[in-house]
């Protein structure tokens, strides 16, 4: 059966170099996407080194700092209201936003893609119950489903990872499951069928791999899905708890020092912002170049 | 082919059973989790055992779980969602009082967003690929990605701190009589932040869909016949892209809700979303609970009426 590769991944089949330099033409020629991808993996660089970019330790008080503006004494984005320095703080917070992001993408697209695939392969009975599963999670207002978890586990980066999958694995599920259902009606699909593949085979190794670009435009948007619902949890109190800082939990109490030192407040939410846009285009520049169909109704 | 009626039917059946899966999805998640409903009282450090266990019993946690699903369904259907174990008030009026905050911060927000959604959108697609074009995605983008907490304390910071212009939360003035001008100064804020997200939703899908309407044959031959660009534009491709645009509003409910959650709790604002996290606060279980599935029910019924309006304007949804 090994000589028969009759069902090998069509996306694999004719000249796989020709479609990657397709893919990158497209893709770099969606500038904000590029100008996103650099920007990303600044941030991340800056995170992984955290450690050694940091001139001080974001945990360490010094009262006699306390609401130094900044670029007074040797703080360049200030100090809080415990005197910590804003930077070291914010790049750390970064490690731990940037962490939860990456982890709950993780589980997001797992969960996503084998129920997506299970839904639109096996159909029938299966699909309709996930369908509406998927139906009734998308009802539930996403911060207050958040919440009302978050408010009964103990918060750590794990239950924080946990809890954001669990409220966004729906719209993965949606997308693989259309990809899916298309796919499955193909040529190649129903040669290997009639090899006598079996369904979890076909799944695994046709259908899966074949969904690839859309679990990937999926994957960008989920992380940027998932700093936002991160900061949002942490700044409402439930999610990453202090000493450990968080770009959302170091927005915790700014709402009270405006008056006095409006850069603890600024600065968390600026990079917040830089990174969830960043993702977001990320994922829109990945869609553009995947799909070319997409593209004439984008700039 | 499916009629009307059938696609009718068939959409108000699904509802249903969604709706059944919201009330116990949100029932048995709340309740398995650690904690629970009793947590509240296991705090207290003046509660022996005994008590706990009497209160257990009063409030019929000790049954097996889906009897106590039931009798919550069954009281929820018909209006007692229970008492708030924070004051012992009956739920569906410790809820009511908050409705109405909500309903005015959520249409204000919508109304202006939907206004300057549509205008931008539209000018988008006429020129597209414009500078004013180009920023209108970048600010989108941006408008979609900021933490809406964060642009709040913002607007808070410029308009209260720096400008004193606005006050920085509150439905009005405290002590002060009802003034509508007074009210009204209290909602550009809140009713701003919120507006933010929606605008970007909504300029972003009036672009794509007055493009995909610009295409078509029939604007063309409306050109032809010497209609003017302005009529071209508002009359024939605005009126017809404008039918997607319908079930947006459905499908943008979740994310609004989740918005003024946010928004009432950084404005101060007398809303649901700001009661739900009080309620958190206090593991106030029935409160918590209702509004979980208030506001899920409100969600399904505005996808509902989306998509039955949509089907009954454009009957090629049907068939699909």
């Amino acid at each position: 059966m090994s000589a028969v590769v009759v069902g090998a991944a069509p996306g694999k089949v004719g000249a796989p170099e020709a479609l990657a330099g397709i893919f990158w033409a497209r893709f770099v020629r969606h500038r904000p996407a590029v100008i996103s991808a650099l920007m990303i993996a600044l941030l991340g660089l800056a995170s992984i080194f955290a450690g050694a970019i940091a001139m001080r330790d974001p945990l360490r008080i010094d009262m006699s700092h306390k609401f130094a503006p900044p670029l007074a004494k040797g703080h360049l984005l200030g100090a809080d209201e415990l005197g910590r320095d804003v930077l070291s703080r914010l790049l750390h917070a970064g490690r731990i936003s940037l962490t939860v992001g990456f982890a709950a993408m993780a589980v997001t697209v797992i969960v996503g893609a084998v129920l997506g695939t299970l839904a639109g392969y096996v159909r029938g009975a299966v699909d309709t119950v996930l369908l509406r599963l998927t139906d009734a999670m998308l009802s539930f207002p996403p911060i207050f489903m958040l919440l009302a978890l978050a408010a009964f586990v103990r918060p750590s980066l794990a239950s924080m990872t946990v809890i954001i999958a669990v409220t966004s694995w729906m719209d993965v599920t949606r997308m693989v499951r259309g990809q899916i259902l298309t796919l499955r009606e193909q040529e190649f699909v129903t040669g290997a069928r009639g090899l006598g593949a079996s369904g979890a085979r076909i799944m695994a190794r046709h259908l899966l791999p074949n969904t690839v670009g859309i679990i990937a435009v999926a994957a960008t948007l989920s992380v940027a899905r998932a700093i936002l619902l991160e900061s949002y949890i942490s700044f409402l109190g439930y999610g990453i708890q202090p000493p450990l800082a968080s770009w959302g939990n170091m927005l915790n109490n700014a709402q009270s020092y405006f008056a006095t030192a409006p850069w603890v407040a600024i600065f968390p939410g600026v990079m917040i912002t830089l990174a969830v846009t960043s993702f977001n285009f990320l994922g829109d520049g990945l869609r553009d170049a995947l799909d070319p169909r997409h593209v004439r109704s984008r700039s | 082919m499916e009629g009307l009626k059938q696609y009718f039917a068939r959409r108000v059946i699904q509802a249903v059973v969604v709706l059944g899966l919201v009330s116990l999805a949100g029932f048995s998640l709340l309740h398995l989790a650690p904690g629970g409903p009793a947590a509240i009282y296991a705090l207290s450090p003046t509660m022996s055992a005994e008590d706990l266990d009497r209160i257990t019993h009063e409030l019929g946690l000790d049954r097996p779980i889906h009897v106590q699903y039931l009798s919550w369904a069954k009281g929820f259907l018909s209006g007692n969602w229970g008492r708030s174990y924070r004051d012992g008030r009956v739920v569906l009026e410790v809820i009511a009082d908050r409705v109405p905050a909500t309903v005015v911060l959520m249409l204000s927000a919508f109304s202006v967003a939907l206004l300057l959604g549509l205008a931008s959108g539209i000018v988008s697609a006429v020129r597209q690929y414009s500078l004013f074009d180009h920023l209108a995605t970048l600010g989108a983008m941006v408008a979609l990605s900021i933490p809406t907490f964060w642009l709040g304390l913002m607007a808070i910071y410029v308009f209260s701190e720096l400008l004193h212009t606005l006050p920085p939360g509150n439905i009005g003035t405290v002590g002060a009589p009802f003034a509508l001008a007074d009210r009204l100064r209290h909602l550009i804020l809140p009713a701003g932040t919120l507006g933010v997200v929606m605008v970007a939703t909504w300029s972003r899908y009036t672009r794509a869909a007055m493009l995909d309407v610009i295409g078509e044959d029939y604007i063309r031959t409306a050109r032809a016949k010497g209609v003017t660009q302005g009529r071209v534009i508002l009359r024939h491709a605005l009126r017809n892209a404008l039918i997607p645009l319908v079930t947006l509003a459905g499908l943008q409910l979740p994310l609004v809700f989740s918005g003024a959650l946010v928004t009432e709790t950084i404005f101060t604002w007398p809303g649901m979303g700001r009661l739900f996290v009080d309620s958190i606060g206090y593991r106030d279980y029935p409160v918590l609970m209702g509004i979980l599935v208030l506001t899920a029910t409100l969600v399904i019924l505005g996808n509902l009426v989306a998509d039955l309006v949509y089907a009954a304007i454009d009957p090629r949804v049907r068939h699909s």
